[in-house]
């Protein structure tokens, strides 16, 4: 499952476009302000199944701001929004 | 010599079946839904295995950890750590998964493991798993995780056998063998080492082919399409609205003549008096009045359970995310607000799942501005005896878009009202997270549906035999006592308690409108917002005399004026009367005040709104 790509750059995955795909490379709360705090965040995104070496897709997107996302991580589909999801660096 | 009850509970992540288990093996009839975060509540039923122990089975909020994020998952980790006050830690949990997505459930168990309590995995939705062609190596699974492992089909006949026969194999030497429970809340570096155990697990023993539902993702192609979803969503809604009225009247004429003849029979077969009035004033055109209204309830329950059974809410919720938090609304409080068409309560009981206090608080107070399906009957008595019903455009229906305009005002002031608060009182709000599966899509199954349309059209029968019911004794008593002096020429209702009543109200109430008639059904209607239709059934009945009863719809077009009537509609778009639905508010937030603030704000709300349209509408002309 850990396939990392090391050639391609780390991004958030809250700034990828509907139709990417990618594999987790690191959680980083930090970088997401969200009302919640960082460790309740990446409890959070760790339960859904958000942890490294997963495969990520981003299948659909909302229409104001293009938020939320909704994410295939492996083999369930997640909806969250942006400001959690550049908690995600894929790359 | 008789064994002890054997204690089960029902863990695991939400929408993996265990209300499903529940049901199939306790016969309970609990709910059970296509999205994450439908039981909010802890039940328990009881079963006998095949042979003959014993069990009592505790059903439990799905939830993703024992963390206890929001008060429903606090229910689960309570339970099955044995802090629940009065409550014994289960002999065995039950660990529920979905078998086409063991990530996450595999990692709970992982997690629940370390409560040392004993635990069997249920592989649920099996029949799900083998179409996809997964494959789970059972035996290897089972000495993976040291523990036994079964495979389920909660919803097929005999789908559950294999699991009793665990249970009891299990019984049997369930002795005193539960080890201590050193459960303590995961660190960020622990939950990501169950969670790399599970993958690490499911590597092994599970065989994935590559292949996802793909007519999830055909329809979600276009029920989650930016702008395409939207316009979906919009027409769900309005077909569901539109059904309500036109699908409906036919039935709803054949119960309204059927109660016109009882009532006509009953006239002409009971001499004059007391019992008689009874009878046809205050049982059939009070209760039947309501009655009238079941197909109606049936078609938008139908609708309902439907699109929940299907998982088209979890999509309804991503729509509406961005919508809801420019209104300061949580993600996870559009599907309470959605079931609260339904019925306040379930509504209010949802936001459980929501686990910012604040966020919850709103949610509760706005669910009951959604348009509970209470209010239909009085919607439709008003809309049937005012509004032409002639199509708009050729082929929209003018009562049933009446009907939408007021559905849509309820939910645009709910989000105002929502807004406000955020903007007044809670002005350091950051926006809370939305994080939902998106579960596959299942496809609707005819028996659950029938059982859910079934139980609530008993419920409401229910609710008009008792609680409507002895509200229209009340109000029958009330507009027929003390009888008039014997000579008097006014009609006999003017000198009964309910005109002294509705007269002493009525000026408060002629600002907007309304004459003593209302003023007397507004006040039961506390009970359930539909007696208010009875009440005035009644009280219209007995003002009207002997003649066998017109249909309450006409007599209200010709006693009311449109204004009267638009301001009503008004009313009941905020109607904060609903004895039920403030009992629970007072339960959920747990204080009198919330409750307070809710009845009184829907108060003015009410005032004003009726103020408003009485006073346009006569300024109009239609006074
Ligand atoms: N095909 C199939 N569908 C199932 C099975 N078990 C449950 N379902 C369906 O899965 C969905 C979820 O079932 P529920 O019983 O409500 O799930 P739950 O675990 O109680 O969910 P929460 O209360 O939200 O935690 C429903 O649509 C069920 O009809 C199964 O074994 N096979
Ligand atoms: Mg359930």
């Amino acid at each position: 499952m850990t396939d990392t790509n090391d050639t391609r750059p780390h991004m958030p995955l809250g700034l990828a476009h509907r139709g990417y795909t990618g594999v987790i490379q690191h959680l980083s709360a930090r970088e997401a302000g969200s009302a919640l705090s960082d460790i309740e965040l990446e409890s959070r995104l760790i339960e859904l199944g958000f942890v490294e070496g997963a495969r990520v897709e981003i299948l659909h997107e909302g229409l104001v701001g293009r938020d939320p996302i909704a994410v295939r991580v492996d083999s369930i589909t997640i909806a969250v929004r942006r400001r959690e999801a550049m908690a995600i660096i894929v790359a | 010599m008789e064994l002890p009850l054997l204690h089960l509970a029902l863990v695991g992540t939400p929408n993996s079946g265990k209300t499903s288990l529940f049901n199939a093996l306790t016969g309970s009839r609990q709910k059970v839904a296509n999205y994450p975060g439908v039981t909010v509540e802890r039940k328990e039923g009881f079963f006998v295995t095949p042979l003959g122990r014993q069990v009592s089975l505790v059903d439990l909020p799905g939830t993703y950890s024992l963390r206890g994020r929001s008060p429903d998952e606090e229910i689960t980790r309570d339970f099955v750590l044995g802090k629940a006050s009065g409550e014994a830690v289960p002999d065995l949990v039950l660990c529920v998964a979905d078998s086409t997505n063991l990530r996450l459930t595999i990692r709970l168990l992982l997690e629940l493991k370390r409560t040392g309590r004993p635990m069997v995995l249920v592989l649920n939705m099996f029949d799900i798993a083998a179409r996809r062609g997964i494959t789970v190596d059972v035996e290897r699974l089972a000495k993976e995780l040291g523990l036994p492992v079964v495979t389920s089909i909660a919803v097929r006949k005999g789908g559950t056998a294999d699991l009793l026969k665990l249970t009891d194999e299990i019984s049997a030497k369930l002795a005193a063998e539960a080890e201590a429970n050193s459960w303590r809340a995961l660190s960020v570096a622990e939950l990501r080492a169950t969670q790399r155990e599970a993958d690490r697990i499911i590597a092994d023993c599970v065989s994935l082919p590559s292949r996802p539902d793909t007519w999830t993702a055909r329809i979600d192609g276009i029920v989650l399409h930016p702008v395409g979803g939207l316009i979906v969503l919009a027409l769900i809604l309005f077909v569901m609205f539109q059904a309500v009225f036109a699908w409906a009247q036919p039935l709803m004429e054949l119960l309204n003549s059927g109660f016109d003849t009882l009532g006509e029979f009953v006239h002409a077969t009971l001499p004059a008096g007391l019992l008689q009035s009874f009878l046809q004033n205050g049982v059939i055109s009070g209760v039947g009045s309501v009655i009238v209204f079941l197909p109606q309830i049936i078609i938008i329950f139908l609708f309902i359970l439907l699109l929940e059974d299907f998982g088209y809410m979890a999509r309804a919720a991503f729509l509406m995310d961005r919508i809801m938090g420019g209104a300061g609304l949580h993600g996870r409080a559009f599907i309470p607000l959605l079931s609260s068409f339904a019925c306040a309560i379930p509504g209010i009981m949802a936001t459980r799942v929501i686990d910012n206090k604040r966020d919850r608080l709103t949610t509760i107070l706005i669910a009951p501005l959604m348009t509970c399906s209470a209010r239909i009957p009085v919607y439709t008595l008003i809309i049937s005896a005012f509004i032409p019903a002639k199509d708009v455009w050729g082929f929209i229906n003018l009562q049933g878009l009446v009907m939408f305009g007021l559905y849509a005002t309820g939910i645009a002031s709910a989000l105002a009202v929502s807004f406000l608060i955020k903007f007044f009182m809670l002005r350091d709000y950051a926006p809370a997270p939305f994080m939902l599966e998106l579960p596959d899509y299942k496809m609707p199954r005819l028996k659950s549906i029938a059982i859910g349309v079934y139980t609530r059209a008993k419920m409401f029968l229910v609710r008009a035999g008792t609680t409507i019911f002895s509200m229209m004794v009340l109000i029958w008593f009330l507009a027929s006592f003390p009888q008039p002096p014997a000579g008097a020429t006014e009609p006999a209702i003017d000198f009964s308690l309910a005109a002294i009543i509705g007269k002493a109200l009525e000026p408060l109430l002629a600002p907007v409108g309304f004459n003593w008639q209302i003023a007397v059904a507004l006040i039961p209607g506390m009970a359930a917002r539909e007696v208010a239709v009875a009440a005035l059934g009644t009280v219209y009945a007995i003002e009207g005399g002997k003649e066998a009863a017109e249909q309450i719809g006409q007599v209200l077009a010709t006693k009311w004026s449109l204004a009267t009537a638009l301001s009503m509609l008004a009313w009941y778009i905020f109607a904060p009367q609903c004895a039920s639905t403030l009992a629970v508010i007072r339960r959920e937030t747990g204080s009198w005040t919330w409750m307070a603030v809710t009845f009184s704000y829907m108060l003015v709300l009410a005032y004003a709104a009726s103020f408003v349209t009485y006073n346009v509408a006569v300024a109009l002309g239609a006074g």
